[in-house]
């Protein structure tokens, strides 16, 4: 005797049966035929052809029969909204039934049945309703009300429901609040200027209070509503979230996330020294933790919001790396939220056993969970610079295996790795060749392209390599098309003359055979500027990148706080703003979290919270994710990533980029240069090929990347930089040796030029003339530009002081010490030698300043067996001071760094034969001694440069 | 014309062959055919387990959940926390369960009336209305045989004529006038250890998740407190709404009107960091040669820190790389079972005694020619352990105020492995 009873049915037309058992005179028999009709509808059959006969049966005191009409009638009203009329009787009898169960039935059945005519019958029992005495009632026809508002919005303004609903709000009831609430919070979702919830502190702490006492449900329903509320001090928010709190010990997974949302939101109010704040931050972490203990599905929405508050408040959960660690059952979709989240947690402090599960991951079954546990080992690599070797090296490991998917997944990382620490692992770019002919996806084809153009210096058949690709080019990816076409063009702007045919196919292919604009578009760039200006070429395709920063896909962080306020919502699993996917929400309003005020100032208008608050308080620089971590940074080798800071001023360099390309593409296109030229901004794609490669610019030309590395190195104020260090004269050449002639001089080093000033005087008693200078061979091939400019003849007893400019282009040999110069002059009496040393700042040039970037991949690449340090004793200027001085003799101040009172200035220093020196000079404040590191390829110089430093410093 | 329906609008039962077997509408009628896109997402998924539980749409989103081999997909068209969704579909699913002891296609069928009586209390308009199983038995008689037989007789019927006295009370989930002749309160503690052990034995993390359930038949109004003799273990809790907070705030205990019947009066966790001794250790050697179409295996299980209780109803399985063909395994106990095409090891130790430790040791053939498989099989562990619970937590004393008689009162405690997994 089961329900599956009324699923068997004769041939004989159903239908037909169905209605005459409805029209039977048993009242059981009646039962049976609704229940059959039920049955049909569940299972997705028509049986609205049986209306009039259910309706029928409606009037009936058998409870059960009523519920099973009622049940149908909703089901079929709209398809048969004149029929419907014909119940409207029986709920309007049935609205002032003694039961107040039927009361409610009758009252909640109308609102469902979605037929226009039925709403004016609706009107007054409605009205009945809500004041019913028994709360039961009441609740179910504060729903009504929304369900009415869906169906004729101005009727229920008209008849003035709202505002019985909002007197609801303070009904002794609890289920009665709760249902009020929630009934307005969706009347006011389509209303979104409409003040319906009117949130004070009074409404507040009923709310509060209803809040301890409804149904789970009800619960939900109220912490929602109040996430929505602005308290208008920190003290209102503090006893907010303490009244809270207890939410979060809830058995339902759904209270515990609007409790936490509330609290993460009004958080934001409370001062960080607060003793409360950091007790409430202590209280998040347990139940989320929890959380992950439930089922798969309500893991999965848990991590999502986990993923937006690990973000925002990183402290929460930092200690509980564990619980996220993947379990080999857990479902696809939960392992790859819970790794997401590891690498968010991932710090110096718990990297080892990061990485140790991480390579288990990487040896399992599924192949896309593999493939995020080998990306997530490149973010560990790149988000903790401590592990990057131990990532490298298991990276390898996993290359080995030879499993295609994991390997292709390497080298797409590694080519990242590569970009945050430059010239630290190329040792492996051999292994990477070896795989070479494996990679068949796009990404790791054009990951491994990038690393063949940008180190095709030091791999021997870079051309070989790269025309391997050029064979199918117009069977590769756009993404691949563009990488290949970059990637020669850096080879032929490093290798000129083996490559030049590979330049010119490639230019063809990109400019005459492709269809696509941005190929074309990039491919003309690089041609023009190939033909016009090698050197602005090369300037700009090799141009030093802009290192890749830590975390490469943090929600930006004005979404961010916006996400926070939806938390647990469709908006938070999606990590996108509710506006922007779901249908039917009418202007949704912005959220924002509330801005910190002070217990005594007020925010009197919710909206300046809202401005205050949208400004992050730190913004971290940011490659937005692009749905695929990885995909944006591809293309970065053009393109600076964007950052969350003011753009680059790249705005005025594009303009003299469409300068440079203006004549010249002319040319290149005869007629269609016109049109191109109107709409260079106004079409994406051009605009992205053409911005692209000029936006590189800026980063060549010294200006200031924005994000990069701006933080790490400030730059101290230098002052005006002063006239290079001149050493005193000294006597060379004592006139006892030389016949009467005595010689003294120094170097100098004046707009650019070297000069040796001597001083020439005649002790003796004769006439000297014909005057004459030679060098011999020496460490920097100093030679003299120029004659020894003395015309008249040096009479006895008189002093002649002359200038000879110097080059440095003169035959070289290594001298001991370093900077010792060996001269011969010759008079009309003899020649004569003497040899000198010379202060090793007159060979520093003046555009020995080196890029910020450049000189942190400088200074790792120069090994640390080149690095020599010195102590300059009793110098007593201060950093600033020191710099400026500095500056002068072109000793060039990169960045500063203060760390513990103690300045750290990093300078670099270009030789006349292009030798850089990199320094590292440590101040500390009160303490006359500096500290000095100096890093150079060829050792032998720093013991001079040292010697300039102290001379220069004490002069 | 829009229909910004709040919560569940729709909800479709789809059983694992892919069928929707039951449709509930609580607004417009959705057309069956947005499930393409669940099904689609079916086929995508390697397991069933792994079909996302939130699919979005052109127009709607699906929000499912699977539990008894059926997918309980909940149609919803405008944002809606998903959790909401998720847990009151979990407990439709316990509804039904507690309605017709099981939860499966063959029950949902036999009594699809009632489960539409239930599903139309259990919502109104996309709110919650009754989800409570005291009140729901109230409005909605569970079906007996012997009901049936006599409503057919009386045409008396299922669904009750009151309004349920608990519905509005300030204890809604307790029904008034509750009669016993034998009052009883019994409470289970029962744990569940999630843990991952490494290849050499070493714990890489280790929960427990515990729950008290209980089984409270008392007459009257009731007001029971419990307490602990180490209540420090709990500080990760989850209360049944029953539960006084404040008390427990300040006092560290449980103090509560119970419901009628069966009910989980707290869930608690004990995290990693609070050291959680591991009850079992496995002594394995899974190995393949290169070139050789032969690998061993051997697995030795062993009791370790059970506090002088036994293991029992231990059961081992591991899924096996791909490669392996099939086994050639001697247990010492038990029986094993491999199935070659699912690759599935599994085997039912039964008690472990620890003077005669179990072993499982063999051959395994491999694809002849293959090479060595890459992916290292992981090994599942349950067992049970009774009169034991694996935190150290238990029970202080059990009073009862309000009520002049004097109940009879019982706990029992358990330890059950959870996700156990050791990797090799």
């Amino acid at each position: 005797m089961t329900d599956s009873k009324y699923f068997t049915t004769t041939k004989k037309g159903e239908i037909f049966e169905l209605k005459a058992e409805l029209n039977s005179d048993k009242k059981e028999k009646k039962k049976e035929a609704v229940k059959k009709v039920i049955a049909s509808m569940t299972v997705g059959k028509d049986v609205s052809a049986l209306f009039p006969d259910v309706v029928n049966c409606m009037q009936t005191d058998n409870l059960e029969l009523k519920k099973l009409v009622y049940l149908y009638l909703m089901n079929y009203a709209k398809s048969q909204p004149d029929m419907a009329i014909m119940a409207v009787n029986t709920f309007v009898k049935d609205c002032e039934d003694a039961n107040p169960l039927i009361r409610a039935l009758a009252v909640r059945t109308m609102g469902c049945i979605r037929v226009d005519k039925i709403t004016e019958y609706l009107c007054e029992p409605l009205r009945k309703c809500l004041k019913d005495e028994d709360p039961y009632v009441r609740k179910t026809a504060a729903v009504c009300v929304a369900k009415l508002h869906d169906i004729n919005a101005q009727l229920v303004e008209d008849q003035g429901f709202l505002d019985t609903l909002k007197d609801l709000i303070s009904d002794s009831n609890p289920m009665v609040v709760a249902n009020a609430v929630a009934a307005l919070s969706e009347i006011a979702e389509s209303h979104p200027n409409s003040n319906l919830l009117d949130l004070n502190p009074q409404s507040i702490n009923k709310l509060l209070t209803a809040l301890n006492e409804c149904t789970e449900w009800g619960q939900i329903f109220i912490l929602d509503c109040l996430a929505n509320y602005t308290p208008r001090d920190d003290r209102e928010s503090q006893s907010i979230c303490e009244r809270v709190t207890p939410r979060l010990s809830h058995a339902n997974s759904a209270v515990v996330l609007s409790a936490v949302k509330v609290l993460m939101k009004f958080m934001e109010m409370l001062p960080k020294d607060l003793d409360y704040y950091s007790t409430l931050l202590k209280k998040l972490a347990p139940p989320l933790v929890t959380l992950l203990s439930a089922e798969p599905e309500l893991q999965y929405v848990a991590l999502r919001n986990i993923n937006l508050i690990v973000q925002k408040r990183p402290e929460i959960l930092k200690h509980e790396m564990k619980v996220f660690f993947v379990k080999y059952n857990d479902p696809i979709y939960v392992k790859l939220e819970k790794l997401d989240i590891m690498i968010r947690l991932a710090s110096q402090a718990n990297i080892a056993q990061v990485l140790a599960e991480l390579k288990e991951y990487a040896t399992e079954v599924d192949v896309d969970f593999v493939r995020k546990a080998v990306r997530a080992i490149g973010r560990c690599a790149i988000k903790v610079e401590q592990s990057a070797e131990r990532c490298v090296s298991t990276l390898l490991d996993l290359i080995q295996t030879k499993v295609n998917y994991v390997v292709q997944e390497a080298i797409v990382v590694i080519k990242d790795i590569f970009r945050k620490y430059p010239n630290k692992y190329e040792s492996v770019i051999a292994t990477l060749c070896e795989n070479l002919d494996s990679l068949d996806e796009p990404e790791a084809r054009a990951a491994m392209i990038w690393i063949v153009g940008e180190y095709a210096e030091r791999i021997d058949n870079a051309d070989e390599l790269l025309e391997s690709f050029l064979e199918g080019f117009h069977d590769e990816s756009t993404q691949v098309q563009l990488q290949l076409l970059t990637a020669i063009v850096k080879l032929f702007l490093k290798k000129p003359t083996e490559t030049q045919e590979l330049v010119q196919q490639v230019l063809s292919l990109a400019t005459q055979d492709s269809d696509n604009p941005d190929l074309r578009d990039r491919g003309y760039i690089y041609w023009r500027l190939l033909s016009t200006d090698p050197v602005a070429a090369k300037e700009v395709v090799l141009a030093e990148k802009p290192l890749i920063s830590e975390e490469t896909d943090l929600i930006e962080p004005t979404l961010l706080e916006e996400l926070i306020c939806h938390i647990g919502t469709l908006a938070s699993v999606y990590h996108k703003p509710p506006s922007a996917f779901v249908e039917g929400s009418r202007g949704v309003m912005h959220k924002r979290l509330p801005a910190r005020t002070g217990s005594g100032e007020s925010t009197e208008s919710p909206d300046v919270g809202a401005a205050g608050g949208s400004a992050p308080e730190a913004a971290p620089s940011i490659i937005p994710s692009q749905g695929d971590l990885l995909g944006d940074l591809l293309n970065l080798d053009m393109a600076p990533p964007t950052t969350s800071g003011p753009p680059p001023p790249s705005t005025g360099m594009q303009m003299g980029g469409m300068d440079l390309l203006g004549g010249g593409l002319d040319s290149l296109m005869g007629d269609e240069s016109e049109p191109l030229g109107g709409d260079i901004g106004g079409s994406p794609a051009m605009g992205a090929g053409f911005g692209a490669a000029p936006a590189v610019m800026p980063a060549s030309l010294n200006a200031p990347v924005g994000g990069g590395l701006g933080d790490l190195f400030d730059l101290g104020g230098v002052g005006m930089p002063m006239g290079a260090y001149i050493p005193p004269k000294i006597v060379w050449l004592p006139a006892m040796k030389a016949k009467g002639l005595e010689i003294s001089g120094t170097f100098a080093r004046r707009a650019g030029v070297i000069q040796m000033e001597l001083i020439l005087t005649n002790k003796a008693m004769s006439v000297m003339t014909d005057f004459a200078i030679q060098f011999n061979r020496n460490s920097f091939g100093l030679a003299p530009a120029g004659p020894l400019q003395v015309l008249t003849p040096l009479g006895p007893n008189q002093t002649i002081e002359v200038s000879l400019p110097l080059s440095t282009v003169g035959p070289v040999m290594k001298m001991d010490p370093l900077n010792n110069l060996q001269v011969a002059v010759k008079n009309n009496i003899d020649v004569f030698y003497f040899s000198c040393q010379y202060p090793i700042s007159m060979l520093f040039v003046e555009d020995g300043k080196m890029e910020r970037q450049v000189f942190l991949a400088t200074w790792k690449d120069i090994p640390n067996d080149n690095e020599s340090q010195f102590q300059i004793k009793d110098c007593h200027l201060n950093s600033d001071a020191a710099s400026s001085k500095l500056q002068g003799s072109n000793i060039f101040t990169i960045a500063k760094r203060t760390v513990e009172g103690q300045d750290m200035l990093y300078m670099s220093i270009k030789l006349s034969n292009g030798i850089w020196v990199l320094a590292e000079l440590r101040v500390q404040a009160g303490n006359p001694n500096y500290t000095i590191s100096l890093k150079c390829r060829a050792p032998e110089v720093s013991q001079c440069v040292f010697q300039c430093y102290e001379a220069v410093l004490k002069n | 014309m829009q229909f910004p329906a709040k919560m569940i609008h729709s909800l479709f039962l789809v059983n694992s062959s892919g069928d929707i077997f039951l449709e509930k509408h609580w607004k417009s009628v959705v057309s069956r055919s947005v499930c393409d896109y669940f099904f689609e997402a079916q086929e995508r998924a390697s397991e069933p387990e792994n079909v996302p539980p939130v699919i979005p749409t052109p127009h709607h989103y699906l929000i499912s959940v699977l539990r008894h081999r059926i997918y309980f997909v909940a149609v919803i068209q405008s944002e809606v926390p998903p959790l909401f969704v998720i847990e009151f579909l979990h407990r439709v699913v316990d509804t039904f369960q507690d309605y017709f002891g099981v939860c499966t296609e063959a029950a949902i069928k036999d009594n699809v009336v009632v489960v539409y009586e239930l599903l139309e209390e259990m919502l109104d308009n996309g709110f919650p209305l009754a989800t409570e199983s005291n009140i729901l038995k109230e409005l909605i008689k569970p079906p007996t045989i012997l009901r049936t037989v006599v409503n057919t007789i009386t045409g008396s019927t299922n669904v009750g004529e009151q309004l349920p006295t608990g519905q509005l009370s300030v204890v809604p989930w307790r029904r008034t006038g509750v009669k016993y002749t034998n009052n009883e309160a019994y409470f289970d503690v029962v744990e569940e250890i999630d843990a991952i052990i490494d290849k050499s034995g070493s714990t890489i993390t280790a929960e427990i998740q515990g729950v008290i359930d209980a089984c409270v038949k008392l007459t009257g109004m009731p007001d029971l407190t419990l307490s602990f003799m180490n209540p420090r273990l709990l500080d990760d809790v989850s209360f049944h709404p029953c539960v006084r907070f404040k008390r427990w705030e300040a006092e560290r205990i449980l103090s509560f009107i119970p419901p009628d019947g069966n009910f989980r009066l707290l869930s608690y966790h004990v995290s990693c960091q609070n050291l959680v001794a591991i009850p079992v250790y496995v002594k394995h050697n899974i190995t393949f040669r290169e070139g050789s179409s032969q690998g061993r295996f051997e697995l030795t299980l062993g009791p370790k820190q059970t506090m002088g209780k036994g293991l029992e109803a231990v059961l081992i399985s591991s899924q096996l790389p791909r490669g392996v063909l099939n086994t050639n395994l001697n247990p010492s106990q038990g029986t094993y079972n491999f199935d070659p095409v699912t690759k599935l090891l599994s085997w039912d130790v039964g008690k472990i005694n620890p003077q005669k430790l179990p072993s499982l040791k063999g051959s395994m053939s491999l694809q002849a020619g293959a090479s060595k498989p890459d992916e290292n099989p992981t090994i599942n562990i349950q067992f049970k352990i009774q009169q034991s619970a694996l935190s150290g937590l238990k029970v202080n004393r059990l009073d009862m105020y309000g009520e002049k008689y004097k109940p009879f009162k019982g706990i029992k405690y358990m330890t059950k492995a959870g996700k156990f997994q050791v990797r090799t």
